[in-house]
């Protein structure tokens, strides 16, 4: 990544906001000691380059100061101190004070240790090392790749054994036996190298517990996994990039192969989900020249936060790749070429009819999708019984929120933002509703986080 | 999407139906639609499930819209600056529960410095940006002593939106006025309806917002149900005089004096002695009077007391509380409360033409000073006498004034708010000088902030003789704290001095050292951060 791509930035110019700095934070802990590390007292020798370093040192209590970098063009964090979360709280410390402004971090020469470190980092090159294709003998991996195909394929058979056992005695009586039937099934999932088909049988388990609503959802989420393990059996006989779609909803791993696309991608949203075994990032971007939408994920151990952070609401000169398959809006990020920076685009919106339609369409490439990211242009946020809703300004017609969407504080930050007055909503809309997950005022604002 | 989004799918209403209702009893029980019995009956179910749910998906259209909310009211102030924005999002995110625990480190506490944020940016009239009204709201249901200022800043958007969670509900009730449910001041049918028929915290807030607009035609309005309100309803009403006291309202308190309730009438009757020209008052300072005098047979005079011998009727008529504490005898009992209630301008008079600072002078006989100058002290307070508490004050330098002399450090803080600010400033710093940081909490509590020079800079040279001391800091972490938050933040220039790890004296405590150099260091810290805060909110 040569330096001389971010002249003619201006340092203001690429400065984040504290919102955008704590939304980094990989926990509510780290948010807070990350916040109080922003003023000033506790740094010393703090200094930034023109390339989107910033560095300084942190007092640390009677020891050594704890030396901090960060390549906001990464974004990428270093620090010697003993913590393991990632941004540590003197890395985000350090950017709230940066983010400040005012003097506190000094434009400057990065010292010796700090050179060092960005250094290295830029030295393995953009992006988390992906799967190093070609190191190994293709034939040995060609075997090891058939012989994954007839596990994943016994596993699929198998699957599909315990739903007819299942549908032959009614789902009302393997209701009662609880829910170990399905723990066990996922069990057996992982076992055959399939881990999408076990995270779905593991969301079976969790569906919610009542309602006339439950055998419904039981006997969709029975079907499209059958209906999964049918079209893992048959995938030679599907369209290649529906078969793509099979396989990595089987849970196969494929690489990002599409073309790269360079953009300046706007972050929508970042947030996290977490089982107990791991942790998984969604990081929507937008495309403020090509109007595509991506995803981004990433993973991190339990516990530990997935190693990509990007701040949300500026926008990332940077090229993306697509992952294969219909219907996917997965991509990897590639080469980034600056430091994220503000900008004023926001994503063209619709109407609620059209965004369901948008998800109808979606479906026909990948009937496994739960939802699609859309943004919603003049929607007014309704109270509508125990739950909420999008209502169009404009019309008579509304989307419901998801069950999940409404216990986040991000619905108050909606409903507070829109005064009872149209806003534009990026959210996922799929058949459990719509998640919202940024926001605009309809005047001159800046984007609001939801999530 | 079931509750609200219909799902298009007419050519197979029934078939859905159906197949779910097979699924739950099971294809051993019952034949799908469409296929034979037999072993291939389940996958025939969910092949024919999967398409029907997939169509079922992609034939999901929106709902009809609920009753969108009532447009909140429009916030005419001018947009925070962004710095001051970003700033109020730092404070907000820090919230308590923060690990840590005792030691604070060299890190600001950034709560503690949002009721100072939120003050500065009142005094300028900033609109809150909308998207931290949650946080804010947040912030004020866990603390009630942020609540006023948050919800001034806050502004009317913070109340339609407290409308639609419960969890704000506070707001509502807190806010002057009680938010927009309050009639307008010309609105009189409003008024009498919402006072009529409105609940109880209505009708407190509707008459607070009253009072504090036009204090008479609360009165008045209060006394037209004032015969069938509750008796716990009518202390409320009465106690919300307070607020505007003033002459005229001393004949409906003087009625309220013969109220069913007694603490109705001891709040009539404690609001009618605050009011010096009063009937009650008067009768006070008789009562009050004829247990006080001046002996001059002894070489010098001497205050003597001859407290009650009873509590009459006309005493417990005016609100003098009959049975003592226990613990205490009667009779001072009584005294205190006479003393108390009695006008101070009359005093001299009584008491041979002397000046409040003479009469304080003089020595009482019989052990009665403590309770005779604690009754002064309360009344001082009551009638807000500055002549009076700078007398009780005394000289700050004066020996008994940090010790546990006739006036205590909390009467004196209550006396010092009587005082003009300087003057107060004055005293304590005069206070500080003496007798150090130990006793002064409570007398700094009452300062103006950011503290006037001279308590500032009394302060910190205490704090740095207390170092040199070689205690640990932690014993005025209460004084470092409302530094912190209360010293001028150009103050901060001279601090920087002290932040250098000192050379520990012989007898000081381990470690002490590197703790107040620590301890220095967020004071300085906290005080550059205060300054940023300031100029930030100043355009």
């Amino acid at each position: 990544m040569p330096g001389s791509s971010f002249d003619g930035m201006t340092e203001q110019g690429m400065r984040w906001t504290a919102d955008q700095v704590l939304a980094l934070a990989p926990d509510a802990a780290s948010r807070a000691a990350g916040g109080g590390l922003g003023a000033a007292g506790r740094w010393s020798g703090a200094g930034s380059s023109g390339e989107g370093v910033v560095w300084g040192l942190c007092e640390a209590g009677g020891g050594a100061p704890y030396r901090t970098v960060v390549d906001v063009s990464g974004p990428a964090y270093g620090c010697s101190c003993p913590g393991r979360g990632s941004p540590c709280e003197h890395a985000l410390g350090l950017l709230l004070l940066w983010s400040g402004g005012g003097g506190a971090v000094a434009r400057g020469e990065a010292p010796e240790w700090a050179e060092r470190w960005i250094k290295d980092v830029r030295a393995k090159g953009p992006g988390d090392a992906p799967d190093s294709p070609g190191a190994a003998d293709p034939e040995a991996a060609r075997r090891r790749a058939r012989r994954r195909a007839e596990r994943v394929t016994a596993g699929t058979v198998e699957l599909e054994q315990r739903l007819a056992d299942l549908l032959r005695g009614g789902l009302a009586s393997a209701e009662r036996s609880g829910d170990g039937l399905w723990e066990e099934t996922a069990a057996r999932m992982v076992d055959a190298q399939a881990p999408g088909l076990a995270a779905r049988v593991r969301e079976l388990a969790s569906l919610p517990g009542t309602g006339a609503d439950r055998p419904v959802r039981l006997l969709e989420e029975c079907a499209l996994l059958h209906l999964l393990g049918r079209g893992w059996r048959h995938r030679e006989r599907l369209p290649e990039g529906l078969a793509a779609t099979v396989r990595s909803r089987i849970g196969l791993t494929a690489r990002a192969d599409g073309p790269a696309i360079r953009d300046r991608w706007l972050v929508l949203a970042q947030y996290d989900t977490a089982d107990s075994r791991l942790t998984t990032r969604r990081i929507w971007l937008y495309g403020t020249g090509t109007g595509r939408t991506a995803l981004l994920l990433s993973y991190g151990a339990a516990g530990r936060a997935p190693g990509l952070a990007l701040p949300v609401g500026p926008a990332l000169d940077a090229e993306l790749s697509a992952y294969p398959g219909t219907g996917q809006s997965r991509a990897a990020l590639g080469e980034r070429f600056a430091p994220p920076a503000p900008t004023d685009v926001r994503p063209s919106g619709t109407t609620t009819a059209g965004a369901a339609a948008r998800y109808g369409e979606a479906l026909r490439d990948d009937p496994w999708l739960d939802s699609v990211p859309v943004t919603l242009d003049r929607v007014i946020p309704a109270p509508d019984g125990e739950g909420w809703q999008l209502a169009d300004a404009d019309a008579d017609t509304a989307l419901p929120l998801t069950p999940a969407a409404r216990s986040r504080p991000g619905l108050w930050r909606l409903v507070a933002l829109s005064g009872g007055g149209p806003v534009r909503v990026f959210g996922e809309c799929g058949h459990q509703g719509f998640t919202p997950l940024a926001a605009w005022p309809e005047g001159a604002g800046e984007m609001v986080p939801l999530c | 999407m079931s509750t609200t989004t219909t799902a298009v799918d007419a050519s197979l209403p029934d078939s859905w139906g159906e197949l779910v209702t097979t699924a739950l009893l099971g294809t051993d029980r019952r034949t799908p639609p469409g296929s034979a019995p037999g072993p291939d009956a389940p996958s025939a179910l969910l092949d024919a499930a999967a398409a029907a749910t997939v169509r079922r998906r992609a034939g999901l259209r929106p709902g009809r819209a609920a009753r969108r909310p009532e447009p909140a009211p429009e916030d005419p102030r001018p947009a925070l600056p962004p710095a001051a924005a970003r700033r109020l999002t730092m404070l907000l995110a820090d919230r308590p529960g923060t690990p840590g625990g005792g030691r604070r480190g060299t890190a600001p506490d950034l709560m503690e410095l949002l009721p100072q944020w939120l003050a500065t940016a009142n005094a300028r009239g900033y609109a809150a940006p909308p998207a931290v009204l949650p946080a804010l709201l947040d912030a004020a249901r866990g603390r009630t002593d942020l609540r006023p200022a948050a919800l001034r800043f806050a502004g009317p958007r913070a109340l339609w939106l407290a409308r639609l969670n419960p969890d704000w509900r506070f707001a509502l009730r807190a806010a002057p006025g009680g938010g927009a449910s309050v009639p307008g001041a010309r609105d009189t049918e409003g008024v009498r309806r919402l006072w009529r028929e409105g609940l109880f915290a209505e009708r407190v807030a509707l008459l607070a917002a009253l009072r504090s607009r036009e204090p008479a035609s609360a009165r008045e309005l209060l006394a037209t149900t004032w015969a069938t309100e509750r008796a716990e309803d009518r202390l409320m009403f009465v106690d919300s005089l307070r607020t505007g006291l003033g002459p005229d309202d001393e004949p409906f308190l003087e009625q309220s004096l013969a109220d069913r309730s007694r603490n109705v009438r001891a709040t009539a009757a404690e609001l009618l002695s605050a009011l010096p020209g009063s009937a009650l008052a008067e009768r006070m300072a008789v009562r009050a009077g004829a247990c006080v005098a001046v002996d001059h047979t002894r070489d010098t005079p001497t205050i003597t007391v001859e407290a009650p011998h009873e509590c009459d009727a006309g005493m417990e008529r005016d609100g003098v509380v009959a049975r003592p504490p226990a613990g205490r005898g009667e009779r001072s009992w009584w005294l205190g409360q006479l003393v108390e209630a009695a006008p101070l301008g009359g005093w001299p008079g009584r008491l041979g033409g002397r000046t409040p600072r003479e009469i304080v002078a003089l020595p009482v006989a019989d052990d009665w000073q403590g309770e005779l100058h604690a009754a002064w002290c309360r009344a001082a307070v009551r009638q807000r006498d500055a002549t009076w508490s700078r007398a009780l004050l005394g000289e700050p330098s004066a020996p008994e004034a940090g010790g546990p002399g006739a006036v205590s450090l909390a009467e004196r803080a209550k006396l010092l708010g009587t005082l003009g600010a300087a003057e107060r400033a004055e005293w304590v710093a005069g206070f500080i000088e003496t007798h150090g940081l130990s006793e002064a909490f409570q007398l700094l509590g009452v300062c103006a902030v950011p503290w006037a020079a001279p308590v500032g800079r009394a302060v910190a040279d205490a704090l740095n003789i207390a170092r040199d001391a070689g205690s640990y800091p932690w014993s005025f972490s209460g004084v470092m704290g409302l530094a912190e938050r209360c010293l001028d933040p150009s103050e901060a220039s001279r601090l920087e001095a002290l932040l250098a790890l000192p050379d520990e004296p012989e007898n000081a405590s381990p470690g002490a050292g590197g703790y107040w150099s620590e301890a220095f260091q967020r004071l300085v810290t906290t005080l550059h951060l205060r300054a940023r805060i300031h100029s930030e909110l100043t355009p």
